[in-house]
């Protein structure tokens, strides 16, 4: 067997997993991750900017200098996957491959919802690219009060939990700015709650009662009038709004779908504790990019990467890949500047109150606003880039961990 | 919880999904269907079956984009139609109505 592993996409999850694999491999594997560009986005920062908590400038480094020097990085649009011929296509060259690790994330799309890109930066807004955030920016510096709305057009989505620290930030903001008795913010949302777990779901719900943040849940989109100013539901339901923020329809890569891969919206069914691709051999799928049931979030790469790496050396050495992953998932839900919640679960474990990750001692508290928490947060971003990154892990394993949980 | 099918039952769930998804028959729909207060028609059963052959292929429940795309496909309908179609047949939201009547587990959404 020839010894050459390629990953297709370098953001969070190629990174990580890339250095990881170069770290456990021998010299004679040779791996190549391949990224249509060198610009590697901190997407967690991309919350901030519209509020001017964090310069866009500051959230783009180079790919590169994040990929361990013996590992190939290579500039170019991938544009055909074969798992019949274990090949890659790109723009300018093929690549075989004896395991191909597929983390081309997902991406939104406002053409997919009507009537979006006639109101985009008119009245319309996102923070879901840097160019978006931006512009939100200066539209929420202009604004003088009135209503705004966050919706979330459709599922699945990035990062379920960025479009409810939206709304507290944006409560806390304009409080900040003395504009917030002139402003009334609503959040709408497919989801049957302010989130789908419901233990915290009902605790985010008791935030937004508490910060005055209205919450319509159930809402399927189904278009945006910019020129009259409102969203309307598939079932005829007109929410109004003067200013909107949307996280639009998402989509995993075209690659997937253009190579028959995806399972019809563009994500690639994979085995859900082994990570492998469900219906093709020596391919697994990290990141946003599975149809997994967890959360479209980067610490959810970071563990599924251990596993994947675990499973290819298993594999290497002739042994079954390991049903491991539990879809675990951990993510910091900010509410102002200055103070965060946490959140720890899994497939089948929801949310719980407790101390992260040490029992006890934490530092941190789950399910709950506190100031050690939003240290947390501001420190995740040195990790993210010093050390996830590089692929080292912080002593946890990916699994989720019942200890320092309140059970029951 | 459970509930009686033709005298043999069947074990649901705390929000009335059924346990074993293998234990499914057209029987059974009816009964989780009466629960919704759902005549199943041939549309219904096309849709159920839709959604038992995708789970057992993709190991999880649609999203309901890839309902509406598969009925604009095969109707001829536009976005808009096939989603008020859906909601047609199942009121209180195709995921979380259709997938409990298809025996499905309940949906997690995507979080
Ligand atoms: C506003 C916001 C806030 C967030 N906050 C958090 C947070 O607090 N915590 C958290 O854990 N996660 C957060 N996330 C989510 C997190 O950023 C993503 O889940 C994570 O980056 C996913 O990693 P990935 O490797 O799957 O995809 P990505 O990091 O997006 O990487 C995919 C890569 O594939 C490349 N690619 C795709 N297709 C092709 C192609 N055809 N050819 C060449 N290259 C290709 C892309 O260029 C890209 O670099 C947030 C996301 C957003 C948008």
């Amino acid at each position: 067997m020839s010894k050459k592993i390629v990953v297709l996409g370098g953001g969070t999850g190629g990174t990580i997993i890339s250095n990881n694999l170069r770290r456990h491999l021998p010299k004679d594997w040779e791996i190549t991750v391949i990224d249509r560009d060198d610009r590697h986005i901190y997407q967690p920062g991309m919350l901030f900017v519209p509020f001017g908590i964090q310069k866009a400038s500051t959230l783009v480094r180079s790919r590169k200098k994040y990929i361990l020097p013996d590992v190939n990085f290579v500039i170019d649009e991938i544009t055909h996957i074969d798992p019949e011929k274990r090949e890659v296509k790109t723009k300018s060259h093929k690549f075989s491959y004896d395991f191909l690790i597929i983390s081309t994330g997902c991406k939104i799309v406002p053409e997919e919802n009507d009537g979006l890109t006639d109101a985009w930066g008119k009245n319309a807004f996102s923070f879901y690219t840097i160019e978006a955030a931006e512009m939100l920016r200066k539209k929420l510096k202009e604004f003088e009060g009135g209503k705004l709305v966050m919706n979330i057009a459709e599922l699945p989505f990035k990062c379920p939990v960025a479009p409810i620290e939206f709304v507290f930030l944006a409560d806390w903001y304009f409080k900040k700015r003395g504009i917030r008795n002139k402003t009334e913010i609503e959040f709408v949302t497919p989801l049957p709650g302010a989130f789908t777990k419901p233990k915290a779901s009902a605790v985010f719900i008791e935030s937004a009662k508490s910060k005055n943040i209205k919450i319509t849940t159930s809402y399927e989109l189904n278009a945006v009038n910019g020129k009259e100013k409102y969203i309307e539901s598939v079932k005829g339901d007109k929410v109004s709004f003067d200013t909107l923020v949307i996280v639009p329809s998402t989509i995993g890569d075209a690659v997937i779908s253009n190579s028959g891969l995806d399972d019809g919206i563009g994500y690639v069914p994979t085995h859900h504790n082994t990570l492998k691709a469900l219906k093709h051999d020596r391919i697994y799928v990290i990141g946003d990019a599975t149809n997994l049931p967890t959360s479209k979030a980067g610490s959810v790469a970071h563990y599924e990467a251990d596993v994947v790496v675990f499973n290819i050396m298993s594999e290497i050495h002739g042994v079954k890949p390991e049903e491991i992953y539990d879809g675990h998932s951990t993510c910091f839900i900010v509410y102002s500047k200055g103070t965060s919640s946490l959140i720890d679960f899994n497939y089948k474990i929801e949310p719980l109150h407790g101390k992260f990750p040490a029992p006890k001692f934490g530092p941190f508290t789950l399910l709950k606003e506190t100031k050690m928490n939003w240290y947390g947060k501001l420190g995740f971003e040195g990790l993210y880039w010093n050390v996830l990154l590089a692929g080292r892990h912080l002593g946890a394993p990916p699994t989720l961990v019942m200890a320092g949980k309140e059970v029951g | 919880m459970s509930i009686e099918v033709n005298g043999t039952s069947y074990a649901t769930d705390e929000n009335g999904y059924l346990v074993n998804l293998e234990e499914w028959t057209e029987d059974v729909a009816k009964k989780l269907a009466d629960a919704e207060e759902i005549e199943m028609t041939e549309e219904h059963w096309n849709l159920v079956k839709f959604l038992r052959s995708y789970y057992d292929e993709y190991q999880i429940a649609p999203a309901v984009k890839v309902l509406t795309k598969a009925i604009a496909n095969e109707k001829g309908m536009d976005k808009k139609e096939a989603s008020e179609f859906l909601y047609q047949l199942f009121p209180k939201g195709p995921a979380l109505q259709a997938c409990k009547v298809a025996g499905l587990p309940k949906p997690t959404g995507c979080v």
